[in-house]
């Protein structure tokens, strides 16, 4: 039990690692070719009104800058943010690298490259137009880095534990927030979906239960990131899923898609086609967008609830006060709504990895009676 | 800007909000059928209801994902 639970705390962290340069990898962004018709300061909203879209899709995307808060109001606003390091790769220039505050927020351009704000998502474009790759450490990055170093600190100090007391010796301090959990995985996620083998999957269920768990509770936090709420990162562990039930499918699984057992020929030609989509193209996918949706659903929700505030006053100044108690009631109920969204999805996620997986490694029973339920 | 692009957006913006409209109707009809299966079934047997509720959550939060989408792509409607 020490052994494996040590083993499996190394494997969480190792998977982490992978899943951060994989992240890098998803987001580097193709070669930006195409050009902008006008400049940066393409704002063409009137003073004193706040720009609901650009403010919405401003918290929710990545950025180049850890933005805290404004100072002021309108254009003469001081931004206060942690300015984040931009990497950017170009074949022709090698390697730039520099602080994003060195953009003064987009209004001036710095090495070559620009700066701007398009729907409220930040993009970097160079100046004479060539293409290049952008692999820096955006916002959603550094929330990245802040949650492997959350599970590092919390895992590697409850694995010592068990090394140095065993498991006969009560448990202690943060041990009794984390047995419980794992033994609550282990119990309801791996057993009774994976049978016999739960134990080689334990380390990617627990990675991704406690990567999305705290990714998407460092998302509530005041000046938050958005991390499981960007497709690409959601996608990317979908991937890893993906490639963990290929590489653990067996044959019985590949012949219940390509051959379906007890089907006369006809039907199999309109039931090929919808179970290699299904297992192959919508498993995947709707895992990711699932957790995708309701991140990004709630971020979006909550903002606009708050942002209703500036709405009603946009109409008149009483309105506005009036909708401030309703607005941060309904807000203070958004937010433990999605306290328990945050874990029942990471809970989702990973129940559905491990019902897909063993869907895949599943042994041939011999009855032709095929009652499963395709997801 | 022509009548056509502006009576476009308008029809992309009121297929986007009745989209999400439709899927909140889903999402009730699928919630309300698991908390009547739920509260049936703890009526029956008051001595498993801890369980008879995670399940209810956790089924509710699977419908609720299907729910979301619905509000994702209505999004997408109103700002693409």
């Amino acid at each position: 039990m020490i052994a494996r639970l040590h083993m499996s705390i190394k494997s969480v962290l190792l998977a982490i690692l992978l899943l951060v340069i994989g992240n890098q990898f998803a987001s580097a962004q193709e070669p930006v070719a195409e050009a902008m018709p006008s400049g940066h300061t393409t704002e063409t909203k009137e003073e004193g009104k706040l720009d609901i879209k650009g403010e919405i899709f401003g918290h929710i995307n990545d950025s180049y800058d850890w933005h805290l808060f404004n100072i002021g109001e309108g254009h003469e606003a001081i931004q206060v943010s942690v300015p984040l390091p931009v990497i950017l790769f170009n074949t022709t220039h090698g390697f730039t690298v520099f602080l994003s505050n060195n953009f003064h927020h987009g209004h001036e351009p710095y090495n070559g490259y620009e700066l701007y704000v398009e729907n409220g998502k930040q993009k970097i474009r160079a100046q004479d137009e060539s293409s290049f790759y952008d692999i820096s450490i955006t916002k959603n990055v550094l929330c990245m880095f802040i949650s492997i170093f959350i599970l590092w600190f919390l895992m590697t100090g409850v694995a010592k534990k068990y090394k140095k007391n065993g498991i006969h010796v009560a448990p202690t301090g943060m041990q009794n927030a984390i047995e419980p959990i794992i033994g609550f995985i282990q119990d309801t996620v791996a057993k009774p979906f994976l049978g016999k083998q739960y134990a080689r999957f334990m380390p990617l269920l627990l990675t991704l239960f406690f990567f999305i768990w705290t990714n998407n509770l460092l998302g509530l936090l005041p000046f938050g990131f958005n991390l499981t709420g960007n497709i690409a990162v959601t996608l990317l562990l979908a991937l890893v899923f993906f490639v963990v039930m290929l590489f653990n499918s067996n044959k019985y699984f590949w012949g219940h898609i390509f051959n379906p057992p007890g089907v006369p020929g006809w039907v199999k030609v309109i039931l090929v086609p919808i179970e290699i989509l299904s297992n192959l193209v919508i498993k995947p996918v709707a895992l990711a967008i699932r957790l995708f949706a309701n991140i990004f659903a709630g971020h979006t929700i909550i903002i606009s609830i708050v942002l209703l505030i500036f709405i009603f006053s946009g109409l008149s100044k009483i309105a506005g006060i009036i909708f401030i108690p309703v607005s941060v009631g309904f807000t203070v109920f958004m937010f433990f709504l999605e306290l328990l969204v945050a874990a029942i999805q990471a809970f989702i996620f990973t129940n559905l990895t491990a019902v897909f997986i063993g869907q895949a490694i599943e042994e041939h029973h011999h009855d032709d009676a095929h009652g499963h339920d395709h997801h | 800007m022509s009548v056509l692009t502006i009576l476009l957006e308008g029809i992309a913006s009121a297929g986007g909000a009745i989209g999400a409209g439709i899927a909140a109707l889903g999402a009730g009809v699928g919630v309300g059928q698991i908390g009547k299966g739920a509260l049936e079934s703890i009526a029956r047997q008051p001595e498993v209801s801890g369980d008879i509720r995670s399940n209810m959550i956790l089924a509710a939060a699977l419908v609720e994902g299907v729910a979301l989408f619905g509000v994702i792509a209505g999004i997408l409607a109103i700002v693409l």
